[in-house]
């Protein structure tokens, strides 16, 4: 084991997948420079062919990576932010998540696509978008959402390996995140969640970033109010990992969903939606989410905060989904 | 090196380039014949009310993509656009594969793809595409590919003049030009986008976009079959000498319309019938016919069993693709992502 910084781990699966595969390619707008730091030093390494800075055309560059896989070579594409898919969102929409659909399965299309989302850095309302939502919708894209230097590590060498067109998603506030990271080579697999705290009371389903807010507020809510939250991270939103989910909620009965994309058909929807189809006798209150309003991310901190879930508003609704069922135990009565 | 004028006389005598050999014209006679036949027995079918849905045919256009991809194998690769069929032929494509995915039955892409999507990978044939543009970008990262590859493959990247105003088009010329990918970029001129004349809606000269960034472009009559294999013959050579990108924009017409079903709801016309007139008498087909005689290549006997045969050819494959097995639930479940269930579960109706 090693103490990595989330960066680092991205840094390191790159470095040992192109050293494996001397196929893969990869390029994006200042990736030798690496703005996040989850490129740098490769160009040194792998040289100017196999890791390359492109001009600013994102629309260009997502239907070359469809291009260049399609010939038979794994693609690593850095889209800098999220928010930048829009611009590039035919070869993504169109392009990369059908192709492999409409030609009747003669191709796997190895594309995995990194990018930096999410608020909480006054980056403004267009560096600051969380495309989870947009993504899950399209058919045809695994989505991974890793928290931990460790299954950054495991789930991105899992998408290079997979042959399939995927996006990695790298939470901007979680980039420093200190971990332990296995020493050695390793796959964390897609569609298997991790449970970060285990607890008894409710299910708190966190994405990302806000998986720390939400351990801050489980335990928070252990000291203060005797209510003992299971906190999960789903690490793969496509697929997601829906027998953990249920589990989770035959035991607890109540369910949360914490995610910083905009409410309206976020991830979170779509997860309470699981839980109604299929853990619907599980539950015991109403299914609530903690997410973003469907408003663009401000600029000024003072009204991003206001905003941006945090561990307060996470316990303050953990704490009223337990009261419209009444006490489960002595303890989280109030 | 700048725009050359339109011309039908060969570009090769003008530039000391190669000519095809009797071979080469009589197999790229061939091909655009059976492109032609193909789509006519569309045409057909359509008109009959058998197509699952609507056809974009290249009537006319035929000898663009013929004397381009008589320069390309199959380890070669092109893009396609929308209206795809001539492409998917011209490289090697098969017809009844062609004909039973357009006919809704497990054709080239087992039903999933249909007429806007047509591709065969062993082919080198990466994809026709519903999007205007969108395979240009795919044929620049196919030939970053090739570029890596070191194995001198060429990419041919064909659009028609609506691409011309797409910003992936600029995009991807000065990729192409910065990294000397090996790619051509070939522009179909058939002067409308869609319904609206070209003119209408571009400014400039559209090589000049190319010639911006330093890529040789050249204006040729894509209605001469010959013209178009000795500017692609150029192009083709330069790329795979590692020289990079090439331009050429073939000045065409398409002599059925942009789609078949456009009959159906057209509220007025958008072209005059003197003017499809006047291009028919340009039909690139009856047109290399007479040069292929006067040159002595052929005589009007040969051509006649040439054009029986591939009209029995193309017969044989459009009955074979009508009695095609149907597209696969199976395959269909398939893509289900795992774990799903999907309601009601699937039936074929």
């Amino acid at each position: 084991m090693a103490k990595r910084r989330l960066m680092q781990a991205i840094n390191d699966a790159l470095t040992e997948e192109m050293t494996r595969d001397p196929r893969i390619v990869l390029f994006g707008e200042d990736v030798k420079i690496s703005m996040f730091g989850d490129t740098k030093g490769l160009q040194a390494r792998f040289g100017a062919d196999r890791v390359r800075n492109t001009p600013i055309s994102e629309e260009t560059l997502t239907g070359m990576a469809v291009g260049a896989a399609a010939a038979g070579r794994p693609v690593v594409l850095h889209l800098m932010f999220s928010n930048f898919a829009y611009a590039g969102f035919d070869g993504i929409a169109n392009q990369m998540t059908k192709l492999p659909f409409m030609t009747g399965g003669q191709i796997r299309l190895p594309v995995t696509v990194l990018c930096g989302f999410g608020g909480g850095t006054s980056t403004g309302a267009q560096h600051s978008d969380t495309p989870y939502p947009m993504l899950m919708n399209l058919g045809g894209l695994n989505i991974a959402v890793p928290t931990t230097p460790a299954d950054a590590k495991g789930l991105l060498k899992s998408a290079i390996r997979s042959g399939y067109p995927t996006f990695f998603l790298e939470a901007r506030t979680r980039g420093g995140e200190m971990g332990e990271v296995p020493d050695g080579d390793y796959e964390t697999p897609f569609g298997s969640a991790r449970i970060a705290r285990p607890g008894s009371d409710i299910t708190v389903i966190a994405i990302g970033a806000m998986v720390r807010p939400a351990l801050e507020a489980a335990e928070f809510l252990a000291e203060n109010d005797g209510i003992n939250a299971e906190v999960i991270d789903p690490r793969t939103l496509v697929p997601f990992d829906e027998s953990a989910l249920l589990s989770s909620i035959a035991k607890t009965g109540h369910l949360v969903i914490v995610d910083e994309a905009r409410d309206r058909c976020s991830a979170a929807s779509h997860i309470a939606a699981i839980a109604a189809d299929k853990g619907f006798a599980s539950l015991r209150a109403s299914v609530r989410r903690v997410t973003v309003p469907d408003m663009p991310m401000p600029y000024a901190p003072i009204l991003e905060k206001a905003i941006y879930p945090d561990s307060k508003r996470i316990a303050a609704v953990v704490k009223s989904v337990l009261r419209t069922r009444g006490p489960i135990s002595a303890s989280a009565a109030q | 090196m700048g725009l050359a004028k339109p011309t039908s006389a060969g570009i090769s005598e003008r530039r000391g380039g190669r000519a095809p050999d009797s071979a080469t014209k009589l197999a790229m006679y061939e091909r655009m014949l059976l492109i032609r036949k193909v789509e006519e027995r569309l045409v057909r079918n359509f008109t009959e009310g058998v197509l699952p849905g609507n056809v974009h045919t290249y009537v006319g256009e035929e000898a663009v993509a013929v004397g381009v991809c008589a320069h390309l194998s199959d380890r070669d690769w092109i893009t396609s656009t929308h209206r795809g069929h001539g492409h998917f032929l011209a490289k090697g494509g098969d017809a009844e594969a062609l004909l039973a995915e357009i006919y809704g039955r497990a054709g080239v892409c087992k039903g999933f793809g249909g007429t806007m999507h047509v591709a065969d990978f062993s082919k080198g044939i990466l994809g026709a595409n519903g999007i205007v543009a969108a395979g240009i970008p795919i044929a620049t990262g196919a030939a970053l590919s090739a570029r890596l590859d070191g194995e001198g493959r060429v990419v041919a990247a064909f659009f028609g003049d609506g691409a011309a105003n797409r910003g992936v088009l600029l995009e991807s010329l000065n990729i192409a030009t910065l990294w000397r990918l090996p790619i051509v970029f070939v522009c179909e001129n058939n002067g409308y986008c869609e319904f609206s004349p070209t003119d209408t809606v571009t400014s400039g000269a559209i090589g000049a976009r190319a010639a911006a960034f330093g890529i040789p472009a050249e204006t040729i009559d894509g209605n001469d079959v010959e013209s178009v294999w000795c500017a692609a013959d150029a192009a083709v050579a330069r790329a795979r000498r590692g020289d990079g990108p090439s331009f050429i924009e073939a000045e065409t017409y398409r002599l059925r319309g942009h789609a078949e079903a456009e009959v159906n709801w057209l509220s007025e016309a958008y072209r005059t019938e003197e003017e499809v007139k006047r291009w028919s008498e340009k039909d690139p087909l009856p047109r290399y016919a007479q040069r292929l005689c006067r040159e002595g290549v052929a005589d009007t006997a040969k051509l006649a069993t040439i054009e029986a045969d591939i009209a029995k050819h193309v017969e044989r494959a459009a009955q074979a693709a009508a009695q095609a097995p149907l597209p696969s639930l199976e395959l269909l479940a398939s893509f289900l992502p795992a774990g799903s269930e999907f309601l009601g579960g699937m039936e074929h109706a």
